[in-house]
């Protein structure tokens, strides 16, 4: 990289492992130095990437803001929240799914596929187009390829979210070195081992998800002794109370049936989150927009407000009531409550945790901050450079297997610390048996209708022996991310048996593969486009310092003939700005460059001896 | 690659009764040592072996230092069946056959069975608290006498209890009055 002004101290450190936090509204990254972690800002300034995606009728694909504002130029081509369909069925998700502007392919059953004009894409695909915006932010931040990271998901998640979400953690060409809930999260960046001992609750309400955690503080260690919680709970769902009363007045004023008009619809989203947002701050805000020479106004009081979102902030009570009562405790043994999430911003959420905990919360970090910047001390902890914490996290939700009947068999209790394991021995039911199918569930309720179905496991080759007679031991583990995975073995011989999974929602591992291999062969495209995109921002850098420098005292005291040659030079790089040859931006940048080699050396003069003096005061 | 014994893998003698907080910190001095966050910059076959020690070790700690769930186990150790819980005891009988009854009533929408049904769930309540303080003092006379019977005892009074928990889990998940 040429930058002029900048002194380049030339230590190359081993790469970092970034921290994740992939949220249903935004998303950021962020990593741990010397002194702390901290969220990586991007080139435009801004620390959150609003997790939209945008794939344009040429097939470019925008991520962030810039695809947010598409969201009203071209929403059925922009995707937002997608983490409310990650690891989901077409039957989770339908009554939500008519306020969504994008369209779900016919056939997403157990696999939901999203129309993007020409293409279809999975959830985790769709992820992984904002894990390779961060990805990248983080490494023209840091100078260095990135390709580790942790990533948070709500601790409520099941095992076929988080594996979409490792899924998208692969397709972005990132390893996954660890799935952290983000209620832990959190509680990691407040640094609350500051205290030797405590129980701590992590109150999270984000965009889409609610969570409630107690952990055990002791020395260092962080023990989750429960959690609880709801996936399909957080500010989108207040948006919508909102939305439809908009949507029901501009029907009422205008006569006309907007619902449909996802332009209309984003439009009004867009200012109903703006009214949402300052009731936070003021007793009264309007939701104010307008649409095609139209326009609308609703004022709305704080008051209203309470009233109108009274039934979502108590669906969140009912949740904190069983994670105490699952770890055995009273609201007075709480020591310290922590709030996470955007929505923890609104006051009678504020106040409803402390009247049940009867502790005033910490609100210290930025709610929207706080658990990216946990997921960068679990990365430091990962990557060796912390080791005097360490999360002991749990399983959300109970596994069972599907026994005679329908019933469910609990082999892993929820609140289990993982890594947890239980083994079950099976057998055959007729002679000559050769496979056996383990149906294998998550969820607390006895049958397994009511449970969610997580995979089938198909023991195959089993020696064909009468019936009852094999005894094979399967070995059901829980790693630290929360993944299941299964293996199995014949008591008799002692031999590995195998095992094909069959998930029964979101990808297989060869599906997965296969969108890898998809993304290397686009990788060349991607690549030459990231080039020039980074040319660009190279351009922009030394053009606003040269614009910068003229100001200064060192440029006037340049030769007329060495101002006339950066002032080409600048010409020059102007013209070729706009260029799909990123090489030549860059020979320009260079050419440029060297034109301000004397005049940066004369600001550095200038610089010091402005230093010196300061000194000397 | 048959499971570690639980009290080995802790260095414990195997007992009933357990010190809590020694065990408590005894999980925490080895969650340090064979948590997977140490071992995620290992060979993958290492971090596989630390992902099972480590599963291990929690399996481990969830069972020994829940008095019932380590008795059960302990009990598996001395070649006693598993408690079921299918079978009522003796003892309690009729208060069972009362209880069902009374469920049954308040299904089919007579209220007044439910303070009978409350007047069970109390008595039942209470069987367990003090059935539970005798299995403390069970405890500690096995781990001094180590008397085969007393064994038998401790099976027989878990047999019992897990089928008084099932009944008071059906109670009280009767919805309260409309």
């Amino acid at each position: 990289m040429s930058q002029v002004f900048d002194i380049d101290f030339g230590d190359r450190k081993p790469a970092p492992v970034v921290g994740i936090d992939l949220g249903t509204t935004n998303s950021l990254v962020a990593f741990l130095d010397l002194t702390g972690p901290k969220v990586i800002s991007g080139e435009d300034g801004e620390r959150l990437v609003p997790s939209v995606v945008y794939r344009s009728p040429a097939g470019e694909i925008l991520v962030g803001s810039p695809a947010r504002r598409m969201l009203i130029d071209d929403p059925a081509r922009t995707v937002y929240s997608v983490k409310r369909l990650m690891g989901r069925g077409l039957a989770d998700v339908k009554k939500e799914a008519s306020l969504f502007p994008f369209r779900i392919a016919p056939g997403s059953e157990s696999l939901i596929r999203l129309e993007l004009g020409e293409r279809t894409f999975t959830p985790p695909e769709i992820s992984a187009f904002i894990l390779v915006e961060l990805k990248r932010r983080a490494e023209a931040y840091l100078g260095q390829p990135i390709t580790q990271a942790v990533i948070t998901v709500p601790a409520y998640f099941n095992d076929a979210q988080r594996q979409a979400t490792k899924d998208a953690g692969r397709i972005a060409g990132l390893e996954v070195l660890r799935l952290v809930n983000e209620p832990t999260a959190a509680s990691l960046a407040y640094g609350l081992e500051t205290r030797q001992d405590g129980i701590v609750a992590v109150y999270d309400l984000g965009g889409g998800t609610f969570d409630i955690s107690i952990l055990k503080l002791h020395v260092g260690i962080f023990e989750v002794l429960a959690t609880n919680g709801d996936t399909h709970l957080g500010g989108d769902d207040i948006d919508d109370l909102l939305l439809r009363i908009g949507l029901e007045d501009a029907a009422h004023e205008w006569g006309e049936d907007l619902s449909h008009d996802g332009s209309f619809v984003q439009t009004l989203r867009r200012a109903v989150i703006d009214a949402k947002e300052r009731l936070s701050l003021e007793p009264r805000a309007t939701i104010d927009l307008e649409y095609q020479g139209r326009r609308y106004g609703r004022e709305i009081t704080r008051e209203q407000f309470e009233d109108l979102i009274q039934d979502i902030v108590d669906r969140t009570i009912d949740p904190c009531w069983q994670c105490l009562k699952a770890a055995a405790l009273t609201p007075e043994q709480i020591d310290e409550v922590v709030l996470v999430g955007g929505s923890t911003r609104i006051p009678m959420v504020r106040q409803a945790v402390e009247s049940l905990f009867r502790k005033r919360p910490h609100t210290e970090l930025n709610p929207d901050e706080v658990v990216a910047l946990g997921a960068a001390v679990q990365a430091g902890i990962l990557a060796g450079h912390v080791d005097d914490k360490l999360l002991l996290d749990v399983t959300p939700l109970s596994l069972g297997i599907e026994n005679m009947g329908g019933v469910v068999s609990k082999l892993i209790h929820r609140n289990s610390t993982i890594p947890a394991s239980a083994t079950g021995v099976f057998t055959t039911a007729v002679d000559g048996q050769k496979n056996v199918l383990i149906h294998v569930l998550q969820g607390e309720r006895e049958l397994a209708r009511d449970c969610r179905s997580l995979a089938r496991f198909d023991l195959k080759d089993i020696e064909p022996l009468p019936a009852g007679a094999p005894r094979i031991e399967v070995k059901f583990l829980i790693d630290a991310n929360g993944i299941l995975s299964v293996t199995a073995r014949d008591q008799r011989t002692g031999k590995e048996q195998s095992v094909e999974v069959k998930p029964s929602y979101g990808l297989t591992d060869k599906q997965v593969e296969a969108m890898i291999q998809e993304s290397f062969e686009r990788a060349e495209e991607d690549l030459r486009e990231r080039q020039v995109r980074e040319a660009r921002v190279e351009a922009d850098h030394i053009l606003q310092a040269v614009e910068k420098a003229k100001a200064d005292q060192a440029y006037l005291g340049l030769g007329e003939e060495e101002r006339a040659a950066i002032g080409q030079a600048v010409n020059e790089l102007l013209m070729v700005y706009q260029s799909e040859d990123h090489l030549l931006v860059r020979a320009h940048i260079e050419k440029l460059n060297q034109a301000t080699l004397h005049l940066a050396e004369l600001m550095m003069n200038t610089a010091l001896k402005t230093a010196l003096k300061g000194t000397k005061l | 690659m048959s499971a570690p014994d639980y009290f080995a893998f802790f260095g414990l003698e195997p007992k009933l009764s357990i010190d809590a907080a020694g065990l408590e910190e005894r999980f925490y001095r080895l969650s340090r040592e064979l948590h997977p966050d140490r071992f995620s910059r290992a060979a993958p076959d290492e971090r596989a072996q630390a992902e099972q020690a480590a599963a291990t070790l929690n399996d481990a700690y969830r069972t020994l230092r829940d008095p019932i769930a380590r008795a059960e186990y302990f009990l598996r150790r001395e070649g006693f069946e598993a408690p079921d819980g299918r079978k009522p005891p003796a003892n309690l009988l009729e208060q069972v056959f009362e209880t069902s009854q009374a469920l049954e009533d308040l299904r089919g929408g007579d209220e007044s069975a439910r303070a009978r049904l409350e007047e069970a769930r109390v008595r039942m309540r209470v069987a367990l608290t003090e059935g539970d303080a005798r299995l403390r003092v069970l405890f500690e006379d096995y781990d001094r006498l180590g008397d085969r019977a007393s064994l038998a005892g401790i099976r027989a009074w878990l047999d019992r209890r897990k089928y008084l928990g099932n009944l008071l889990v059906q109670i009280e998940s009767e919805p309260a009055r409309p």
